[in-house]
């Protein structure tokens, strides 16, 4: 690494409460810390993932961004300059992981929620049921009764089969390649424990984790790794992957370092071989095709699960997933452009898709002109940060809120996105072993529980705060949501009134 | 004359209903809603009465009301070729009318505010010309037909369109609104009333309850809080909702589960007040599946906020509230009469004696049926 670029952070030690007990060098997995008769960090290794910082005894280390002084230039921002210099040393596409983190309106942040006051009263979620229960999967317009001689009626309408979840967050796909598997173990325990949903992603299933199949999205990505008959049917979902909001159209690889013995049984391929994804699933090139996918999956799963299709917000999505739910699929996932990933080239990532708010918005919009808002559930994806944004998603018309980053987070992570390095230093987006190890399966679980607890206690008060005590009261009820800060035009799209205007 | 805000209001309601069929005159249900005269505020009001036209029982009777004459010739003209009009006239009324007896909760100073400044009030008799049911249920065309006369006529409004069945109501209170349109000389099986306690001046007659449509007809005391996501849940199905009175989804949900998608009353009344999952879980398995079912698939037809509802049709009456409660209602029954109302003291005031009085649970519907054969 012979950059010319300055580091980007710098880290101070505090040589006078240090105790040289070289705990850093063991945590900094970017190699950032040796040790020459005190601790010497090497600055432009270092990715202020906050390891060191947490795990130093004495707090004697902190990580700070190296100010340098740039001449003034908005056009020229230090980041753009310090990516064509990159560049200009490498010659090769910028990788990075995480989501998009640039300064676009986060929708969310500009929609206000609506209460109670006199005319209707509030509900004490502490005294009355607050009801939170979801189902995920197609559902009839209508149903039909029939009423023997006797008076006694009787439901004639056969459901198709429905997933159902206690709080309405599952978590999003991601990788057992991606991610360790310490994290899948946190993620399918706290699902089960949670009565939600895990994503396995494109990787496969670990059989060690069969046992929670009720509790498991599986997903059907166009590499296939790891799709076999046994692991369609260890599900309570299955789901056709077809983008990604942090790369739409863009394909996925998973380095050969990476595939170790586990992960090739798992994704069925040898050891040490680059995972690829293709960017299309070669099998689909038109919406004929995706149905034929979703039916050839509802034949092997015996039409006892609901098949998901999920796809990026990209400028036509409505008109996508329209075509989507008329294909066949039970669910469609829709992820926004804020969504996270393991690695994606920056360009990508930062300039690919638009704001799930207003894909969620036209997409359930859509499909109620269509009349067949019924006929399939909505997840929603990709930049959902906490219980405010799941009940803003679910007033604009989401089923459900997906949660990825968040997920993680909970779990240790930084959000510092190296996760394409394989170095993580808190064991999630990592494969060697004794980074893994950092990541207690248990304790995750418990923190993630702990996480959907906490948010569906504040989803409660929020519906008893809207004087209702059923989420379905809420889901697209966007009359409770006003808009501050937002042009006509935005919201007309959000089908929310500006803040100020009454029903 | 539409008001173009959307106004939050309390109530008061009450209605009886003869199972046997006999058809009793307006002035008992005037009193009853007369007693409960403090939980209106004198700014709307109004009754549906069933089984009052028996000499044009086959037509459907459409109450109108007109902003001004040339309101009215635009509707008629807007009638002309979409129905046949076998008989219409003005409607009878008092203007000025006024209630003057005393009640126990109504004393003379207090009340009596006479009925001034109506809108032209008309009735029609019409049948429906046969070509016009070649795509279409007779149903159906005349719900589109309200619909579109309500959103494109202007200054045009349909307060009822059932057959042998009509809404009187207005700005005002509710019994000298009763007053004012001579109610004491219509004979129905069913009456249901409304007083209303709006939070704001809407001085618009079409906004008063009981909203109707069809045969169906709604008095509500209470706020629908789900309001946003159950016309949302409408619109696909063609409802043009546009009075901005959450009562109207209330009809609408109910033509929508009961007309269209065919299901018994009951179990409408249990999409809209459904049960809590804890309870269901208990549910013995048949009525679980079933009421599982109607969860998933009628989400966006649950109603939640406070709510007490009396839902009349031309063979019964049904009363709910909402799924906690928040509103009150009790029910009594006397002999073969059904009576419910907001207060106790409103059914006592007109039947003292009463056999059975209780409070109907939360989500529980009461459902009056009309013995069969009565016509
Ligand atoms: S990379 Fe992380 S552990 Fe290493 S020095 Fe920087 S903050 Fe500390
Ligand atoms: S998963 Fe690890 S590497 Fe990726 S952003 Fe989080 S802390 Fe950094």
């Amino acid at each position: 690494m012979n950059s010319e670029l300055p580091p980007e952070f710098i880290v101070k030690v505090d040589y006078d409460r240090c105790r040289r007990c070289r705990r850093c060098v063991m945590n900094c997995s970017f190699g950032c810390m040796t040790f020459k008769d005190r601790v010497v960090p090497e600055h432009r290794r270092c990715v202020a993932c906050q390891r060191c910082v947490t795990y130093c005894p004495e707090y004697a280390i902190t990580v700070s961004k190296n100010e340098l002084a740039y001449k003034e230039n908005e056009n020229w921002s230090p980041e753009i300059r310090k990516n064509i210099l990159k560049q200009a040393e490498t010659g090769g596409m910028l990788l990075t992981g995480m989501g998009n983190p640039r300064e676009y309106p986060i929708l969310w942040d500009h929609l206000l929620i609506d209460a109670c006051q006199v005319t209707n009263p509030s509900i004490d979620p502490l005294r009355e049921p607050m009801e939170l229960r979801t189902f995920l999967g197609r559902k009839p317009e209508r149903l039909e009764f029939s009423m023997d001689e006797a008076g006694e009626i009787d439901l004639v309408t056969e459901i198709e089969p429905q997933v159902r979840l206690d709080v309405p967050v599952v978590f999003g796909a991601m990788s057992y390649g991606a991610v360790s598997l310490n994290v899948h173990r946190s993620l399918a325990m706290a699902a089960s424990r949670s009565g939600t949903l895990m994503n396995t992603g494109e990787g496969g299933l670990h059989r060690e984790l069969y046992p929670y199949s009720g509790n498991i999205i599986v997903q059907v990505a166009s590499g296939r790794f790891g799709v076999h008959s046994e692991y369609l049917n260890t599900s309570a979902m299955v789901e056709i992957k077809i983008g990604q909001g942090a790369k739409p159209g863009i394909g996925g690889h998973l380095p050969g370092e990476k595939v170790g013995e586990d992960i090739s049984k798992t994704r069925m391929i040898p050891v040490g071989t680059d995972a690829l994804s293709p960017a299309p699933h070669h099998d689909i090139y038109s919406i004929e095709d995706l149905s034929q996918l979703i039916f050839a999956i509802k034949e092997a799963t015996d039409y006892e699960k609901p098949v998901s299709v999920k796809i990026s917000a990209v400028h036509n999505v409505a008109a996508i997933a329209s075509g989507i739910v008329r294909a066949g699929a039970d669910v469609v996932t829709i992820d926004g452009f804020r969504g996270g990933t393991g690695a994606t080239p920056m360009v990508i990532r930062d300039n690919v898709g638009i704001p799930i708010e207003l894909a969620l918005a036209a997409v359930d919009e859509r499909l109620r002109e269509e009349g067949i808002r019924n006929n399939a559930s909505i997840l929603c994806a990709g930049g959902i940060r906490s219980s405010g944004d799941v009940a803003k998603a679910i007033a604009l018309g989401a089923d459900a809120a997906v949660i990825g980053t968040a997920a993680l987070v909970a779990l240790g992570c930084r959000i510092c996105q190296k996760c394409y390095t394989g170095n993580c230093a808190w064991g999630i987006a990592t494969q060697k072993p004794e980074l893994v190890r950092r990541l207690n399966p248990q304790i995750g679980a418990d923190r993630l529980t702990n996480l959907l607890a906490a948010w569906s206690l504040e989803l409660k008060e929020i519906l008893g705060s809207l004087g209702v005590n059923s989420i379905e009261s809420l889901r697209g009820s966007r009359e409770r949501l006003r808009g501050v800060g937002l042009d006509s035009q935005t919201l007309e799209l959000l089908g929310v009134k500006p803040a100020g205007v009454g029903q | 004359m539409r008001r173009n805000c959307y106004i939050p209001s309390g109530c008061s309601i009450s209605g009886m209903m003869s199972e046997s069929g006999k058809r009793l005159d307006g002035n008992a249900i005037i009193r009853s809603i007369a007693l409960m005269h403090d939980r209106g505020n004198g700014l709307g009001g109004g009754f549906a009465a069933y089984g009052i036209y028996p000499w044009h029982s086959d037509q459907y009777a459409f109450h109108m009301m007109f902003d001004d004459m040339d309101a009215k010739e635009r509707c008629e003209e807007h009638f002309k070729d979409r129905f046949e009009i076998v008989f219409d006239e003005e409607m009878p009324t008092r203007p000025g009318g006024v209630f003057e007896e005393e009640t126990s909760g109504r004393h003379g100073d207090f009340g009596g505010q006479p009925i001034i400044d109506p809108p032209i009030l008309w009735r029609y008799f019409m049948d429906v010309p046969e070509e016009r049911m070649r795509f279409v249920s007779e149903r159906e065309y005349v719900v589109e037909e309200v619909m579109e006369i309500n959103s494109k006529v202007d200054g045009a409004f349909v307060a009822s369109s059932g057959k042998n069945m009509g809404a009187f109501k207005g700005v005002g209170y509710p019994e000298d609104l009763g007053v004012f349109y001579k109610l004491g000389e219509y004979k129905a099986y069913i009456w249901t009333a409304h007083g209303r306690f709006p939070t704001n001046t809407p001085g618009w007659w079409g906004g008063a309850h009981p909203f109707c449509l069809l045969d169906w007809s709604i008095v509500h005391n209470g706020e629908i809080s789900s309001y946003g996501i159950n016309k949302r849940y409408l619109e696909p199905f063609g409802y043009r909702l546009e009075l901005r009175t959450d009562t109207e989804v209330v009809a609408y949900l109910f033509d929508l589960l009961v007309r269209r998608h065919k299901m018994p009353i009951e179990l409408a009344a249990k999409a809209l007040a459904s049960p809590f999952w804890k309870d269901i879980d208990r549910m013995p398995e048949r009525e679980r599946r079933i009421a599982t079912a109607i969860r998933q698939v009628y989400g966006g037809a649950l109603l939640n906020g406070p709510f007490s509802i009396i839902l009349g049709h031309s063979r019964g009456m049904v009363g709910f509230n909402d799924r906690i409660k928040l509103r009150p209602m009790t029910c009594a029954k006397k002999d073969d009469m059904l009576y419910m109302a907001s207060e106790e003291s409103g059914i006592r005031e007109i039947a003292p004696d009463l056999d059975l009085v209780w409070s109907p649970r939360a989500g529980t519907p009461v459902v009056g049926v009309l013995e069969e054969g009565v016509e």
